[in-house]
């Protein structure tokens, strides 16, 4: 049994009156895929944010009880943000690179963290592109607009781009919902690579990718927590009734 | 179903005529308006016209002195507005929360779009000179400096005039920033300032220009507001002074000091001249010359622009 990374107990979370999600509980471990699943509207997106306070910046937003990382609860008042979301890297469903070359887009991170040294970042654009898997692609482009990569290229530079600051744990909200198979496939490839040095959660509409990525799912419905095992336990013999009928798809 | 009989569409017709002919129209209008002072006008255009002062109670000579204040006091002006501007409206879009006090904020710049010309003049008579200047040299034992009518204030006051037009453009290059690439600054870890600094900024700047370019053609234009602020009827001399640091001298703008302005010395040599026929072929070079000012501003303002876009990649 590997080590607990996330440690969630008892949160809930409220957009002004609206409960979005309900006593949540679950413990993620470290260096292991677990995808979140459930239908539109169930929570397991906001609950993604929740793990690195992405929902501070919407207004109204009122969360309660702990999430502990590495034994900080990250909603301690004494808590950095910035030094949490660092440490917890996020990729988001759509490709949402800056307007800057690809190089420039890499060394964001670093250069707001102070690295200055050009020997550094250039290593650290190197490294990152060859983690995510598109160094061979990129490596005659660095200078160019990033907007000029294919679409599933610029989801693995946003991969790279998150790998920059060297976090812990990388968030990923539907990172392959705007591709094509082959894109997609690599990207999953490219999951099933980070899981060696990273915790990854991903939020996923697609059961087979969940299927396919994860060690352990969590599957979400109307803001609870219903179920959250091993993936095979979970697509192959649920516990309980909701789940089945979810993964079998009866409904959602 | 027949798909080879075409339906008549009258009223999109009718209307795409009637719009076709009311651009023709404003096109015409234009044309007329520009053809006019240009051709009356490029006969009085010479070099010495663009440099010399003006001679024999106006009908001789050039509008040196008030290409001079014009260029003077619309750079000041940009100085003053672009960076007020542009820092009201990144924190009304950015750090203001959405409150009663910020809504009446928010109304009252709109509405100060709508204030009369005229109303700043004295506004910028009332505060800039009598307030601000004053109490200035009490303070600094001055004796009668800043008190007075002046290039200083007169651009202070036309800063003012054209403040909701930068905030307005800046907030909407603000707004239109998408949120994905903040989300994107944020979650590596960079604070707010940082985020705005190096994502939201650099995006809106060729809206922010749009603002400056605006704003300059507004304020380049304007006769009333500086009546009463430093606009000279006559000023043989250009309101410059040495600027030393040591032994090394360099002639900069004097702010405290009177100057001529072009668009209130039209309307000087239209109205308040003895003979104002006599001035005629000079108002309309004067008019060109505004005119072909004020759009070489704008080009510069634009050429930035243009830069800015294709570093954003958008061309």
């Amino acid at each position: 049994m590997k080590e607990i990374k996330i440690a969630v107990k008892d949160l809930n979370l409220y957009y002004g009156e609206k409960q979005a999600l309900k006593n949540i509980s679950l413990e993620i471990p470290e260096k292991r895929v677990t995808a979140f699943i459930g239908p539109s509207g169930c929570g397991k997106s906001t609950f993604l944010r929740v793990l690195n306070r992405m929902n501070d910046l919407i207004d109204h937003v009122k969360i309660e009880g702990d999430v502990i990382i590495d034994g900080v609860n990250i909603y301690d008042k004494s808590l950095d943000v910035v030094n949490l979301r660092k440490n917890v890297g996020m990729v988001f469903q759509k490709s949402n690179l800056f307007p800057k070359s690809v190089y420039e887009n890499i060394v964001y991170g670093p250069r707001i963290n102070g690295i200055r040294d050009k020997k550094i970042l250039d290593e650290i654009v190197e490294r990152t592109l060859n983690q995510a898997a598109i160094w061979d692609e990129a490596k005659d482009r660095l200078n160019e607009n990033a907007f000029s990569l294919s679409g599933g290229q610029q989801q693995r530079l946003c991969i790279a781009r998150a790998l920059a600051v060297e976090p812990e744990i990388i968030l990923m909200d539907e990172p392959a919902s705007a591709l094509d198979p082959i894109s997609t496939a690599k990207i999953e490839e490219l999951i099933h690579d980070l899981k060696q040095k990273y915790t990854i959660v991903i939020v996923t509409h697609n059961m087979q990718q969940a299927a396919r990525v994860s060690d352990q799912t969590a599957f979400f419905y109307l803001g609870e927590l219903i179920e959250f095992d091993k993936t095979t336990k979970i697509f192959t013999n649920p516990s309980k009734k909701q789940t089945e009928d979810y993964v079998t798809g009866r409904f959602g | 179903m027949e798909l080879k009989k075409k339906r008549k569409d009258i009223t999109g017709t009718l209307s795409l005529t009637a719009v076709r002919f009311m651009f023709f129209f404003l096109v015409m209008v234009l044309i007329l308006l520009l053809g006019k002072i240009f051709i009356e006008g490029i006969g009085v255009i010479s070099p010495e016209f663009l440099i010399d002062e003006p001679k024999n109670n106006m009908t001789e000579g050039g509008i040196g002195p008030a290409i001079f204040g014009t260029i003077a006091v619309t750079l000041l002006m940009v100085l003053f507005a672009v960076p007020l501007g542009v820092f009201s409206a990144i924190y009304l879009n950015e750090y203001a929360k959405d409150t009663f006090f910020t809504r009446i904020i928010r109304t009252s710049i709109n509405n100060l779009a709508g204030v009369p010309s005229i109303v700043f003049g004295l506004f910028g008579l009332g505060f800039f000179i009598l307030f601000i200047g004053q109490s200035l040299d009490d303070v600094l034992q001055t004796g009668l400096l800043f008190g007075q009518p002046a290039l200083l204030w007169a651009s202070a006051t036309l800063a003012v005039l054209v403040l909701p037009i930068v905030i307005v453009s800046t907030l909407e290059a603000l707004n239109s920033v998408p949120k994905s690439h903040r989300d994107a600054s944020y979650g590596l870890g960079a604070t707010k300032w940082q985020t705005i600094k190096n994502v939201v900024l650099p995006q809106a700047r060729p809206g922010i220009l749009t603002g400056t370019i605006l704003a300059i053609s507004r304020g380049a234009g304007e006769t009333a507001p500086i009546l009463f602020l430093g606009a000279a009827f006559f000023l043989p001399s250009l309101p410059i002074a040495d600027f030393c640091i040591g032994d090394y001298c360099i002639p900069m703008i004097n702010p405290t000091e009177q100057f001529m302005y072009l668009a209130y010395h039209i309307f000087i040599m239209a109205t308040q001249s003895s003979n104002p026929t006599e001035t005629l072929p000079l108002q309309y070079g004067s008019t060109l010359v505004l005119i072909v000012l004020t759009f070489l501003l704008n080009i510069t303002a634009i050429i930035f622009r243009y830069r800015f876009r294709k570093s954003l990649g958008r061309l």
